[in-house]
């Protein structure tokens, strides 16, 4: 399960918010609390990446089943 | 809508071609027999209800699970998810090789075999369940579990036939069924039980706040005095059909083992709605808890170590009918002193419904309670 990791620049204020902030929220490092917060931000997006196909077909079943 | 735990939902269910592809190279691999049980959680893994796990756990991550209620990649994680076979079984099993899980003679599940270990397990009941009293119903099972795991990952090639199929969606079809009913904010519901009234507030005060109301209760294997399964699911049908908007609420069943493991369980929980799609979470007074093993509020006050968990946990404390207030309270909004509280007691209500009598309409609507009485036994023997 390793993740494959790529690096992104902040400004050096904003990573020293970010380095007080987690002292409050108990994270371990910065890298985890961005990533943290970055997920919650995307997942308020919530655009799923199914193929229509596959969609159009889990629809048809839930249809079938009367949950639509 | 949430994202999957890890970012990704896993899905480890071979299509129709990739099993073409793969026909006469299955017939060649040594298999191993699966119980129904593990059959089941095979599936859990495969349609992405334990992503980002697409296997059963190695060493190095029951490890770090066990240690630090994380995944090696630092990802929430309370619950080893592990395969375990007896030692004569895992001698003639070599790592590095493929080999097919058979349920009844048929093959229905492809293993990697990446480890083969032997977890110590007085060290992995006081990690996961914090005792190691063999009273306690998951400590019981780890101790008569067989001695070797193995670990790797798996691709599902037949999905089990379940109770209820009507009542079984996978992760994916919830997530497509929030997005065309257009729900942004879902709060997840776990049960084991025939819902009362107290059932029914908490799920409406959360219902409140958000767009749609994921009621998912466990089923599969139960202790005895448990309600059956078909009860639990046809009163929840009645109080839905009387009480709830249709367009507002959801019931989905959830086949997984019961661990009783408390607070590491309702991290578990947590995560397993998450993947369905659930933002919110209600986490109830002793959460997956048994006996008196943990305190009552133990597995709220262990979000405080999680809060990249990415599910907001919804707490409840305690909630009871006030006669003064006339209507069901919890302890911040009703002054009156305990004498005017009828508590929700799940024995209370049990014994009214072994005599045959209807639990007062303060405790249970007559509907649920006629669809209960219509059972000569509603509870496991
Ligand atoms: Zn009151």
């Amino acid at each position: 399960m390793d993740k494959d990791n790529k690096t992104i620049t902040i400004s050096k204020h904003l990573y020293e918010l970010l380095e007080r902030k987690i002292q409050q929220d108990k994270f371990d490092s910065v890298d985890n609390y961005v990533e943290h917060l970055l997920l919650q931000l995307l997942q308020v997006e919530g655009s799923e990446d199914l193929d229509p196909e596959e969609e159009e077909k889990i629809k048809q079943r839930l249809e079938k089943l009367g949950y639509l | 809508m949430a994202r999957p735990h890890g970012g990704q939902l896993v899905d480890q269910v071979l299509s129709n071609n990739q099993l073409n592809r793969i026909k006469e190279e299955i017939k060649e691999l040594k298999p191993i027999p699966i119980d129904y049980e593990t059959f089941i959680e095979l599936e859990n893994i495969a349609i992405g209800t334990f992503s980002p796990l697409e296997g059963y756990m190695i060493q190095q991550e029951v490890d770090s699970v066990l240690d630090t209620g994380r995944l090696t990649n630092d990802l929430a994680w309370t619950i080893p998810i592990t395969f375990a076979v007896d030692k004569e079984q895992a001698n003639l099993l070599e790592k590095g090789n493929q080999f097919a899980l058979s349920y009844q003679g048929e093959v229905v599940a492809l293993l990697d075999l990446e480890d083969k270990f032997i977890p110590d397990k007085k060290h992995w009941v006081k990690a996961v369940f914090n005792t190691t009293d063999e009273k306690h119903p998951g400590v019981k099972r780890i101790y008569k579990r067989k001695e070797v795991l193995l670990g790797g990952t798996i691709n599902l090639l037949k999905r089990p036939k379940v109770p209820f199929p009507e009542n079984r969606l996978t992760p994916k079809e919830t997530r497509v069924l929030f997005k065309v009913k257009g729900w942004k904010t879902i709060v997840g519901f776990q049960t084991r039980n025939a819902p009362h009234i107290g059932h029914e507030y908490v799920q409406k005060a959360a219902l409140t706040f958000v767009d749609g109301i994921f009621i998912n209760p466990v089923i599969g294997k139960k202790k005895p005095g448990d309600f059956k399964d078909e009860v639990i699911l046809e009163s929840y049908n009645a109080l839905i059909n009387h009480y709830y908007l249709r367009e507002r609420s959801v019931l989905v069943t959830l086949l997984t083992e019961m661990r009783y493991a408390g607070p590491k369980e309702a991290i578990f929980h947590s995560i397993m709605r998450k993947n369905y799609g659930c933002t919110h979470f209600i986490i109830g007074r002793d959460h997956a808890g048994v006996g008196n093993y943990y305190p009552p509020f133990a597995a709220q006050d262990i979000f405080d170590d999680y809060p990249d968990i990415g599910i907001v946990p919804l707490f409840f404390r305690s909630f009871s009918h006030c006669t003064k207030c006339g209507s069901v309270v919890n302890e911040k909004i009703c002054p009156h002193s305990s004498e005017h509280h009828i508590n929700f007691s799940g024995t209370k209500i049990r014994k009214m419904l072994i005599e045959g009598k209807h639990p007062p309409k303060e405790l249970m609507r007559p509907e649920v309670a006629d669809i209960i009485l219509q059972y000569e036994n509603p509870f496991v023997e």
